[in-house]
């Protein structure tokens, strides 16, 4: 199989993930805006929990579940997209 | 890894929840007839990639001053690339995927952060992209001035439509949320503005053929 371009980028962005545990742990400028004003507490827990706060659960080594999150998602997110863009081009494919 | 204009479940009353919803809803509805009618196969994998690295990008808070931190959006980046209704249905997807998988952004809020980081974030960009390029030319040095405003400016407008929503839910009067949110936002874009040039510049050296595709 020939490599493309995007096997390539598909590649820079997991390694984009794997960097995920480097992130700043500091509030964000939506976090840091409640606290200052203090209606931080408002914000209402998720119903479900799948890998809530980007920690695959049940992994203790926090770097590791961070990491194994940010892999799943960004194959999930690139699946979900591509795939979404195929059906679209099938489509107008099919109307032409 | 938080927020940033991810909005949690329990800030935002009802009727901005429902108006938000409705006009993402409306917005996906018209960006995938957009894209049935416009994409070509080029289009397929970028799509894919920009959501990938968006997600990938968004985890990655940078610091900024005063122990606060941002992370990139991408809207503006996408929509650079794609067009803006292609970045609307970009942003939607890695959304729905945070707010569903990661609880990152309220499932009730989900409307409002699509509208914001979708649909104002996306066009914001796209048009501030159009305009100043139009104005420097479309020189390499054009291009990265322009998307480095329009990656700013996307940044503090969505921002500024997340101020508005938290005061019209009553949550901070608007002589505070505005300032409050913009202020943070202003110093969060810069870093917006930084990647979104780094990432062009790298498509530029590498697949120049990339920066010419029909906008969607």
């Amino acid at each position: 199989m020939k490599v493309k371009w995007w096997h390539v980028a598909l590649v820079i962005c997991l390694a984009v993930a794997f960097l995920s545990p480097l992130a700043s742990a500091s509030p964000d400028g939506l976090e840091k805006v409640a606290e200052d004003h203090e209606f931080i507490g408002s914000a209402e827990e998720a119903p479900f929990q799948i890998i809530a706060d980007y920690l695959f659960p049940g992994i203790e080594n926090e770097a590791l579940a961070t990491i194994l999150a940010g892999i799943i998602g960004t194959i999930v997110i690139f699946g979900m997209v591509y795939i979404l863009a195929r059906l679209l081009r099938l489509r107008k494919r099919q109307a032409e | 890894m938080g927020s940033q204009v991810h909005i949690p479940d329990g800030f935002l009353n009802i009727a901005t929840l429902a108006t938000t919803y409705a006009v993402s809803a409306g917005g996906i509805g018209f960006g995938l007839r957009q894209a049935r009618k416009k994409l070509a196969e080029k289009h397929v994998p970028l799509m894919g990639i920009m959501a990938a690295f968006i997600f990938a990008a968004q985890m990655l808070n940078f610091p900024i001053v005063g122990g606060t931190s941002g992370h990139l959006i991408g809207a503006a980046l996408a929509a650079i690339l794609l067009g803006p209704w292609a970045a609307v249905l970009i942003m939607a997807c890695v959304l729905i995927i945070q707010s569903l998988i990661f609880q990152d952004g309220g499932l009730l809020a989900l409307g409002a952060n699509v509208f914001n980081m979708g649909i104002i974030a996306s066009f914001t960009g796209y048009y501030l992209y159009r305009f100043t390029t139009r104005l420097m030319g479309m020189s390499r040095r054009g291009k990265l001035i322009g998307s480095f405003i329009a990656a700013w400016g996307s940044v503090f407008l969505a921002s500024i439509a997340a101020a508005i929503e938290l005061w019209v839910s009553g949550i901070l009067p608007i002589q505070v949320a505005l300032p409050a949110m913009a202020g943070w936002h202003a110093l969060i874009g810069i870093g917006e503005g930084l990647i979104t040039v780094g990432v062009l510049r790298l498509v530029m050296a590498t697949r120049r053929d990339l920066m010419e595709l029909e906008r969607i």
